[in-house]
């Protein structure tokens, strides 16, 4: 009788695990869930919708959304993934945080067999999920981000007052404005990488492209005059920007400016659509560094954000290369665009919003955001050094000079070319 | 062999002990020495990010203590430490005291001032730094704004953005935020005293200031001790306040950072500025741990045997 059960038992069993095992394949056919990590968590609605039309096409594969806060996102995510784990769907970011997730083999390299789509992008958006031991691409970018002038049309047209062109122009404005009682600027320097953002927003056009060629092919370093001279530039419009800039953060400088109480806000394009959203009312522009003389060109600073990555590790790798090409057709690149308000890097986009439309048209004339492009990959960064030593000469504790020495020897004690 | 009634009852207390010191022995060795110990481990290795790479020996720890990059921030951080011990040794253990004897003299309202004076410690120090961070605003924070409507305009500043007052203002508003904790710890220490003690002392005549120094403090002195060797471990591994109020990189230009800042950038990175170097931070908390542990059991045994028994 006993023996009767378990024979019976384990015939069940087998047969349970048999069509299990069946169902299990079937249910793989069926439905593959992909988990998508990300540090957008306002972005969640629209990446629902994303992953629905995704799933129009795709009906087998089904993405779930997850977010972490953003200053510790990388943490979570390199230790997930150090411990062989994380989600097969990757935001990543790019440059030296990209490279300290891709150097380790967590990601899949990405190329035109597998995802034909990366050929919708310009190379510069794939230089910046570029590993570069290696020269392959690890991510699929996803927008592209500018420092420029953000401005307050209302303020600027109330107080009669037109758009500088030259530095000269911006100087005299900024005079008008004060006259009138209104404040110009409303950065501050109190949290450290705003100081990166105002010299990127402010100073490109002075910079130069050529001085970022130099730099790169090692022909110039930061002492050089054309750096020097626009930090002089900087610390005397700093006069300008909120009132005890010294001690005003971030978002301080943001409720200043989204309160209509300045005129302009040098910084990230990715702040107009933020400012929006808190004052829907605000009539907003944006136009590049100013010029040291009429005829120059004009610039703003550029850079990747990030991109769309495959978990190395994954072993749902075709739903998730499939996920991945999703996210770099101008279908996807359009949708990002115009509901974001973050300019997509992908060829062929449509753009509603004309902001956007106007950074698009600035991007055309653009050096890179030059730390972060550049010297983010190696300690003392340029980022870490640009940051402070900018603060300190805005504060009135460095001359210009000295700052600019300051960068330079922070980043020759690894930068071959400046240790001439 | 049958187990005589004897044995059993040892047999019985033996598993309860162990009943009761297995499990904490190993959550702690899981939890605790572990961690510390693969900490350690790790700082023996060059990071490429989150993977390990070669085992470089004590490279990471000479980089950190002399090295022409990371040892200049660190001895400018550890500086900063030392400050924050010795301003709030001075601030919040000495205006603990002082509170405490208030307290202890039991004034009008002395049980709402007792409760009072507890609630800061209570709060989230997140809240705590975001607090102070609001009243230090240079535009409307209630600092500046309290200076100017007494007429005292030209002591408004941007508390947070002058190298000259901003490390200050943290030591200030960690002070106000722990005060609570000195004066409990000490105005238990005073009602331990027995009140013969006291009482004698007033009737030979002792002024208050003799007798809270040659009396109350000599006797409240293993109060001073348990609060100084946590303010010591407290200061160097001061986070929170720094981090919330200036930020990772010890704004402005590195004049308010300090070890658990440099420690944080190291390890994990800081998303604005720089890149981890995972070997390097374990080599910097190990360092800092090692100290704490070595300091803090000098100073307990030698603050132990200053106290006097009573």
């Amino acid at each position: 009788m006993r023996g009767l059960t378990m024979n019976l038992t384990r015939r069940m069993l087998m047969g349970v695990a048999m069509g299990g095992y069946l169902l299990s394949a079937g249910a793989a056919m069926a439905k593959t869930e992909l988990t998508f990590w990300s540090w957008r968590q306002e972005d969640k609605a629209f990446y629902q919708d994303v992953i629905k039309k995704f799933q129009e096409k795709e009906p087998d594969i089904s993405v779930k959304f997850e977010t972490y806060a953003p200053e510790n996102y990388q943490t979570i995510l390199s230790t997930a993934l150090a411990a062989g784990r994380g989600p097969d769907v990757i935001q990543a970011r790019a440059y030296g945080n990209l490279e300290a997730i891709a150097t380790p083999g967590y990601l899949l390299a990405l190329d035109k067999q597998n995802v034909p789509e990366l050929a919708n992008f310009p190379d510069s958006a794939l230089a910046a999920e570029t590993l570069r031991s290696d020269g392959k691409v690890y991510a699929v970018p996803f927008a592209m981000q500018a420092q420029l002038v953000v401005y307050n049309k209302k303020i600027l047209k109330d107080a009669g007052l037109n758009l500088p062109k030259t530095w000269d122009e911006l100087i005299a404005l900024c005079q008008a404005l004060k006259a009138k009682n209104i404040n110009p600027f409303s950065n501050g320097t109190a949290t450290a990488w705003q100081n990166e953002t105002i010299v990127g927003g402010l100073l490109s056009s002075m910079i130069g492209k050529q001085f970022e060629a130099d730099i790169v092919s090692g022909k110039a370093n930061f002492t050089d005059p054309r750096f020097v001279n626009a930090l002089a530039k900087l610390k005397e419009v700093s006069q300008y920007f909120a009132p005890n800039f010294t001690g005003v953060d971030y978002p301080s400088s943001q409720q200043l400016f989204v309160a209509g109480r300045a005129a302009m806000f040098a910084g990230g394009s990715y702040e107009v659509a933020n400012f929006k959203s808190q004052n829907p009312t605000l009539d907003l522009g944006v136009f590049p560094a100013p010029v040291l003389k009429a005829g120059d060109e004009a610039l703003i600073a550029t850079y990747y954000d990030g991109g769309y990555a495959v978990n190395a590790k994954t072993e749902k790798k075709d739903a998730a290369v499939k996920f991945v090409r999703f996210l770099a057709t101008p279908e996807y690149g359009t949708a990002f665009t115009n509901t974001l308000k973050n300019l997509s890097p992908i060829k062929g986009i449509k753009i509603e919003d004309p902001i956007t439309q106007d950074v698009a048209k600035l991007a055309d004339h653009s050096m890179s955001y030059l730390m972060l492009v550049h010297f983010r990959y190696q300690e003392p960064s340029g980022s870490v050094l640009l940051q402070s030593n900018v603060q300190k000469m805005l504060a009135g504790q460095q001359t210009p000079e000295q700052a600019a020495a300051e960068i330079n020897k922070g980043i020759a004690t690894y930068y071959k070319p400046f240790q001439k | 062999m049958p187990v005589s009634p004897k044995q059993a009852r040892t047999l019985k207390h033996r598993s309860w002990v162990a009943f009761l010191v297995i499990p904490p022995i190993v959550f702690m060795s899981l939890f605790v020495v572990y961690p510390i110990l693969s900490a350690f481990a790790y700082a023996f290795y060059e990071w490429r990010g989150l993977a390990r790479g070669e085992f470089v020996g004590l490279a990471n720890f000479k980089e950190v203590l002399i090295g022409p990059i990371m040892g200049p921030v660190v001895w400018n951080a550890f500086l900063h430490n030392v400050y924050a011990l010795v301003a709030l040794m001075i601030i919040q253990n000495g205006g603990g005291f002082f509170l405490a004897w208030l307290l202890y003299k039991e004034p009008f309202g002395f049980r709402f001032h007792r409760v009072a004076v507890f609630v800061p410690v209570v709060l989230s120090t997140i809240i705590v730094g975001f607090l102070w961070k609001l009243f230090l605003n240079p535009n409307f924070g209630i600092v500046n704004q309290a200076l100017f409507t007494v007429g005292l305009d030209s002591l408004a500043k941007p508390w947070l953005g002058d190298a000259s007052t901003a490390l200050g203002a943290l030591i200030l508003a960690n002070a106000w935020h722990f005060v609570g904790f000195p004066t409990l710890v000490y105005l238990a220490g005073m009602q331990r005293i027995p009140s013969e003690i006291i009482e004698a002392a007033r009737l030979d005549g002792t002024s208050e200031w003799q007798l809270l120094k040659n009396v109350i403090w000599p006797l409240v002195a293993p109060s001073t001790t348990i609060l100084f060797t946590l303010l010591f471990i407290g200061a160097f591994n001061w986070f929170e306040i720094p981090y919330v109020m200036v930020g990772l990189d010890g704004s402005p230009y590195g004049t308010t950072d300090v070890l658990g800042l440099v420690f944080y950038r190291t390890a994990f990175g800081n998303q604005s500025a720089s890149i981890q170097n995972f070997g390097q931070g374990s080599a910097l908390a190990t360092l800092l741990f090692l100290f704490i542990v070595v300091f803090a059991s000098m100073l307990t045994l030698w603050l132990r045997r200053r106290e006097i028994q009573f």
